[in-house]
């Protein structure tokens, strides 16, 4: 089962154009309705704005090297390890959300303009159902333990939240509609229906719901490890060497309180997640 | 003026929600962010600010401490059990870091067992004094207490410890 493409299946109902076309309109749906959040959230002019401003704080320059190094870190660390995410689980979840979105999309893409009418497509239906297969883990596991409105505002899971939960929704519902289309064999039945309602629901509502913050979050990450690099750091203290002899003769109170050599106090409040709502 | 979240910066981890004494911080239905729901309510007690693992949330300082636009920003490593200040006039010219201890133990390790202290008698009981008191405040017997009688000595800068 996992190696037969279900699209082959498909097309001796629904012609491989017509699947095409499908995709092709819901990559220009994601197109206008991230132009539109950018425009309508004027979240582009914020960062360029953000940017100017920590440039005025900077106290060196950064040249065009040092910049190109900052994006290949924020590209291993946050685009592809998710690092920005403090709470180990969220960390692991959101990767297998992330992950397995793209394989699923990227192997659509493949089977529908590559095999259409072909039930072996090499690797690729494989790819297709383990990446709906990771989508539903990370996916599942957010929606019912890590969704933060669950974990700190005490919201129940089935409580539908409306915009916020579009996108989350949206993404279980097609991986999970996929899987079981294709698992009743990959004809036009209920579940195919569903799940191309659920998947014009995900791409379509793109101005509406939380889609549009895979193209965002990581020129937050780029623009954050800037303002570190050229000093400017928002105007944030710096991280103090506590073991450096400058430092402490700058605040005698560590040495003083503290010792020349301070242990490593622990997670402190992070010893628990924060669920006390 | 009330707390606000540079949301570029927060990731909805729910810390603040946490820890916020008046309950005000919550969770942004849409954008899963946190945000002041409740400016009006916001008493400044920096609670969130310092709790904030990603420093996303920020707060105008009190004007008795330093002029309009000015910019206050903290940072709370617990790892290392400082907490680190920086102040800095609208001018510029102004710009100091202050860097304080908030522990001096490993966190968790020197929560008093009440559980294993002796319970308290009927005269105690009976008493005005707080249960488990500790003896540097009593003033119960003998004189008054002072560093001296208690073996402490005064360091400049601090009351004695």
């Amino acid at each position: 089962m996992l190696s037969t493409n279900p699209f082959s299946e498909l097309s001796t109902v629904i012609s491989p154009d017509i699947m095409q076309g499908y995709v092709i309109l819901m990559v220009l749906a994601v197109v206008v309705g991230t132009i539109l959040d950018m425009l309508h959230k004027k979240s582009a002019q914020y960062f360029f704005e953000n940017a100017k401003r920590a440039q005025k704080d900077a106290k060196r320059t950064l040249g065009s090297g040092e910049k190109a190094s900052l994006a290949m870190k924020t590209l291993a660390n946050e685009v592809l390890a998710s690092s920005e995410f403090k709470s180990t689980r969220r960390r692991i979840s959101h990767l297998f959300t992330m992950y397995g979105f793209i394989l699923f999309v990227a192997s659509t893409a493949v089977l529908i303009f590559g095999y259409p009418t072909e039930a072996a497509a090499g690797i690729w239906p494989v790819l297709w159902h383990l990446g709906a297969l990771a989508l539903c883990i990370g996916g599942y596991w957010f929606w019912f333990a890590i969704r933060v409105d669950v974990a700190s505002e005490g919201v129940k899971w089935y409580n539908f939240n409306g915009r916020g939960d579009l996108f989350i929704l949206g993404l279980i519902s097609t991986a999970t509609f996929a899987l079981l289309w294709s698992i009743i064999g990959g004809g036009v039945d209920i579940f195919f229906v569903l799940f191309i309602l659920s998947a014009t629901v995900l791409f379509g509502t793109v101005f509406w719901s939380k889609f549009a913050h895979m193209f965002f979050k990581p020129a937050a990450a780029y623009q954050k490890k800037c303002i570190y690099a050229d000093g400017s750091r928002e105007n944030l203290p710096d991280d103090y060497d506590l073991t450096d002899p400058a430092v402490q003769a700058k605040f005698p109170d560590i040495p003083e309180y503290m010792g020349n050599n301070p242990p490593n106090m622990g997670p402190g409040i992070n010893r628990e997640p924060p669920r006390h709502y | 003026m009330p707390t606000f979240v540079y949301m570029t910066r927060c990731d909805g981890c729910g810390h603040c929600v946490d820890i916020c004494p008046s309950d005000i911080m919550h969770i942004d239905t849409v954008t899963r962010r946190a945000y002041n729901i409740e400016p009006n309510m916001c008493w400044e007690c920096y609670s969130c600010v310092k709790a904030c693992p990603h420093q996303a949330i920020d707060v105008r300082g009190y004007a008795d401490f330093a002029p309009l636009g000015h910019s206050v920003r903290v940072k709370r490593d617990e790892e290392k059990g400082v907490i680190a200040w920086r102040i800095k006039f609208r001018n510029g010219k102004k710009d100091m870091d202050l860097l304080a201890p908030i522990t001096t133990k490993p966190w968790g390790t020197c929560i008093p067992q009440l559980r294993d202290a002796p319970a308290p008698t009927q005269e105690q009981r009976d008493s005005q004094l707080l249960f488990n008191e500790p003896k540097y405040i009593r003033m119960d017997d003998g004189d008054i207490h002072t560093l001296k009688s208690n073996g402490l000595r005064l360091v400049e800068g601090v009351e004695g410890y």
